[in-house]
């Protein structure tokens, strides 16, 4: 089958825009008679408040008002509602918002929030996860009970766990007792910011008839919209979100956002519109970043290499508020078995608050910890056994059609390929071909591989839809709700569209303003799911079209339905193409030449609606979480420096399948920048606090990102093409999964070469150089030793 | 209570008050409205506020707007001519060198100015002259193969 649009290499429709600054983001928005706002935020770790004054902040000419927690009660969140609009009645991190300066001036406002006399009675703070989770730990979140959270998440009223997460398949026990090697490894992770360039940036305005608009850097418009319903009490149609072009979000701006604050601030503030921004150092003090992580798992094998029995106890250091994180723990715990078939399982994942900065979801959602920890368990297993690494994963992949995963589901016969990707990614990368030496003889070179396996972490009932209408010229509106913050996904979606009804590409227009008055309902573009989601409500919104324009086209014609056909634009009878009406002059109603008229304009709608997923059950977490998997794998050949510790990635291999590839051009640029910021959250970032909870780097300079000059040298991206029988065009999405497997591959290419072992992220010179030093310090002498003669020979030839 | 100053942004002239203490990047945004010009750390450390000041490529956050009274401001609003786009911008473009685009005015004038000048410029001296400006999407193989690809219309340029 040929096609015109899907599988070609489009550019992205929304380029031109880009390219010439007139892309409008929210950042860039004003509105007449705009107010600005900016936090007053905690400085101290976890403390009662004792009292607010803010009668100095009053002072400042152009303060129109400074609110403050208690006024304003209103508790919000999507998963674990467990947060008040700002601090009531005690702070539980350095960088708490507790009151709002709102001014005519971002100046005053800035001026006035160092003004507000805050008299704090500190308590004891929590910032170890492990300590919390003791029976005495001081509890952060007193009134746990209270909160409003969906079914599928446990808090632990009572203690710090903001969810527990159990799974149990097989007999675990049994398992370890029936295994020949038993290994027991921790993994840690540190915390880190999304990073996205656009800040946080919200605009609301209450108006005083109860109509709420908000513009917002946000990911969807939906969840905005149902959490500012559910806490505020406003009815949804009361309530418009909109969100124009978005700079980065990457699962930072999914959970729960500044709206709901921010409206109140405009109704406080007598109902005028205010624009909130954040610092950049708020974005690492005051907005949710990435959970710290903690594993502990153990692992059984036979001699063989079948994968035997697995325990594994994760704990997410969550932070002061975990309303998205919950279900960060729900994903890591679920997917603690990557693409392995695993007869004996048991899973243990714990949120825990901490009086940290809170935390959310970041690309890939919980599946780049587990995999950080099982696909080195998978590496290190295979040289306790003697079997090479590519081959004891061959041996315990999964079989699509036969395989269950741990949650109990039967994989699909149509998943994928994953012995395919295997090889594919063995051969990409020369595994079992050594590395050329290094010119500089205290440096290694080494390969590692990785393997994963992910599917969009949601609620069973997540739905999407789309509504399809032509204008007068059959020119098309797409209406839909499909989040756009840099996948290349709507560009997809509308290939999809003018090859469906044979119109060229610019026929097809999709507004850049996601609205939640205007656009079709989707639940929310996350977990890589928006083009197998949306994408399926599209079809069907075609296939509605389509149908209401046959049914004319055949009256006309007189022609049964079935009979006609879709070509450059026209409704043509098969096989007689001159017997034909131009889509134009059917989409708006056709008119006979005495006036007469039948039909009407055309509107397609679409749904998707997932029918076979479920709640996981509470103690053994077995159902259908997810609506389908991807498999990928990453490969790296690095070089390491024994001396420095820096590792410089030489090959970077990426291989998926991903169904089909409706878009090549876009899906290799999700690729790399998926590696770019796999490396970059590997090898450099970091988020560091004192020991009295204060972040120290919140900054650019001290918090390194990967620019265009720390490349890996050469990058290959392969795709393999498995259809996904209910997929759109059979495809799958991709947008997180192409970061999960770089750390654990890095990881695995120093331990397969050295045997050091790499526990923690990132692995950022330092820690590699100690680890080096604890580990191997032969090898470290070893490396001096030819330093020092290598620069002789340098002096020589100088 | 400010100064007034004098810029040419982008061709035309603009007269604008301005305090000591304000920043360039301001100015230009905030009183000037000229979007195209982001900012992600406000402290030199992103590039997005990228502009180019009397033909050399500064980052705005950095620049006191008193001190550039008479100066040459170019944006990447005023790279097209007549709605017809530069090279460079085209090439962004058809290379896909873009995803949420919020770096897209860094990257595209940074990218001109350096093949204005060095028409044939090499990967490394392409590296070493973008490290300044962050793209966290990560789309750097793309602005690569972008620049690499359109350096002959300005070779072709710089030889007229
Ligand atoms: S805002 Fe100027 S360099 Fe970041
Ligand atoms: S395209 Fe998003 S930051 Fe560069």
């Amino acid at each position: 089958m040929s096609f015109k649009y899907v599988g070609k290499p489009i550019p992205p429709q929304d380029g031109f825009l880009k390219v010439t600054g007139t892309a409008t983001y929210t950042f860039d928005l004003e509105l007449p008679g705009m107010l600005y706002a900016k936090l007053v935020t905690s400085t101290v770790p976890h403390a009662r408040i004792k009292k607010i004054d803010v009668s100095r902040a009053l002072g400042v000419p152009g303060v129109v008002r400074v609110v403050t927690g208690k006024e304003y009660p209103y508790r919000v969140g999507m998963y674990a509602g467990d947060r008040d609009l700002l601090a009531i009645d005690k702070v539980n991190w350095v960088g708490h918002p507790v009151a709002a300066v709102i001014a005519e001036t971002l100046e005053a406002a800035e001026k006035a929030i160092d003004l507000v006399d805050v008299e704090y009675e500190e308590l004891p703070a929590i910032f170890d996860p492990l300590e919390a989770l003791k029976p005495d730990a001081l509890l952060i979140h007193e009134k746990m009970e209270e909160y409003r959270h969906s079914p599928a998440f446990k808090p632990i009223p009572g203690t710090n766990i903001a969810n527990k997460f159990t799974l149990v398949r097989g007999d675990v026990e049994k398992g370890f007792r029936e295994s020949d090697v038993v290994l027991e490894e921790e993994f840690h992770i540190s915390h880190v910011s999304h990073c996205y360039m656009e800040v946080q940036n919200v605009i609301a305005h209450y108006h005083l008839d109860g109509t709420v608009e908000i513009w917002t850097s946000w990911q969807n418009v939906a969840p905005v919209r149902q959490i500012m319903a559910l806490s505020l009490g406003i009815p949804h149609n009361k309530i418009i979100v909109r969100i124009p072009y978005v700079g980065g979000g990457f699962g930072g701006k999914a959970g729960l956002g500044w709206e709901a604050l921010v409206a109140i601030l405009s109704k406080a503030a007598g109902h005028r519109p205010v624009k909130l921004v954040l610092s950049r150092k708020e974005q690492f003090s005051t907005a949710a970043v990435r959970e710290g992580f903690h594993a502990f798992a153990k692992a059984g094998f036979k001699k063989d290499g079948t994968f035997n029995a697995y325990s594994v106890r994760f704990i997410l250091d969550a932070g002061a508020y975990a309303d998205y994180t919950v279900n960060v723990g729900r994903a890591v715990g679920y997917s603690a078995d990557g693409c392995y078939e695993i007869p004996n399982i048991n899973v243990e994942s714990l949120t825990v608050y901490t009086n940290k900065i809170p935390t959310t979801a970041l690309r890939g959602f919980g599946y780049p910890e587990s995999h950080w920890v099982l696909e080195q368990i998978i590496d290190r297993a295979a040289k306790k056994l003697g079997i090479d690494p590519s081959e004891i994963r061959r041996k315990n992949l999964v079989k699509p059609g036969h395989s269950h995963t741990c949650t109990g589901e039967r994989l699909r016969e149509d998943a994928g390929d994953p012995q395919k990707v295997l090889k594919t990614l063995v051969d990409e990368i020369g595994w079992g071909k050594p590395s050329e030496n290094p010119p500089e003889p205290w440096k290694v070179r080494a390969k590692g591989l990785s393997l994963f396996v992910k599917g969009p972490a949601q609620p069973p009932n997540a739905a999407a839809s789309a509504i399809l209408k032509f204008n007068e010229d059959a020119s098309i509106d797409l209406l839909i709700a499909t989040g756009n913050f840099g996948q290349g996904t709507v560009t997809a979606l509308m290939q999809i569209v003018a090859e469906e009804f044979g119109l060229p590409l610019e026929k097809v227009r999709v507004d850049y303003v996601r609205d939640t008055h205007k656009s079709a309902y989707t639940w929310q573009t996350v977990g890589s799911r928006g083009l197998f989601t949306d994408g399926i409500a599209i079809l069907k919104a075609i296939e509605d079209a389509k149908n209401q324009i046959f049914t004319v086209a055949s009256e006309v014609l007189r022609c049964p339905k079935d009979q006609l056909e879709l070509v450059d634009g026209e409704v043509r009878v098969k096989g007689k193409p001159w017997e034909k009406i131009p889509l134009q002059d059917i989409v708006m109603g056709y008119t006979y030449p005495n006036g007469n008229s039948i039909g009407g304009p055309v509107i397609g709608r679409g749904v998707f609606m997932s029918t076979h997923t479920t709640y996981l059950d509470p103690d053994t977490g077995q159902g259908n979480p997810t609506i389908f998997h991807t498999f990928g794998g990453t490969a790296v050949e690095l070089e390491l420096d024994l001396l420095t510790g820096e590792i410089n990635i030489l090959k970077a291999v990426e291989v998926l399948d991903l169904g089909k590839v409706i878009n090549p051009l876009l899906v290799k640029q999700q690729t790399h920048g998926g590696l770019i910021m796999g490396t970059s959250i590997s090898l450099y970032e970091e988020i560091k606090f004192d020991e009295r909870g204060w972040v120290v780097n919140p900054n650019f300079t001290s918090y390194y990102l990967v620019r265009i000059k720390d490349l890996p040298r050469e990058v290959v991206a392969r795709y393999i093409e498995t259809p996904q029988l209910d997929g759109p065009y059979g495809a799958r999405g991709i947008g997180e999964l192409t970061m999960i497997g770089v750390a654990p591959a890095i990881a695995n290419a120093i331990y397969n070469s050295i045997g050091v072992k790499l526990d923690r992220l990132p692995m950022n010179p330092e820690y590699v150089w100690r680890a080096l030093r604890e580990q191997r310090p032969d090898l470290v002498e070893e490396a001096w030793k030819r330093f020092s003669k290598y620069e002789k020979i340098v002096e020589v030839t100088i | 209570m400010g100064r007034w100053i004098t810029l040419t942004v982008n061709g035309s002239k603009r007269r604008v008050e301005v305090k000591d203490n304000e920043i360039l990047l301001d100015v230009l945004r905030d009183k000037l409205k000229v979007k195209s010009v982001k900012a992600a750390c406000w402290r030199g450390e992103c590039g997005l506020c990228s502009i180019l000041l009397n033909g050399k490529l500064v980052k705005s956050c950095l620049v006191l707007a008193v001190e550039v009274d008479g100066s040459e401001i170019l944006t990447v609003e005023g790279l097209a001519r007549d709605g017809e786009l530069a090279p460079i911008q085209r090439s962004f473009i058809e290379h896909g060198a873009l995803q949420c685009g919020f770096c897209t005015p860094a990257f595209v004038l940074a990218s001109h100015k350096l093949l204005e000048e060095n028409p044939s410029a090499s990967e490394d001296e392409i590296k070493e002259s973008l490290s300044g400006i962050v793209c966290r999407c990560g789309t750097y193989y793309e602005i690569i193969e972008a620049i690499k690809d359109a350096s002959k219309h300005y070779q072709v340029r710089k030889k007229v």
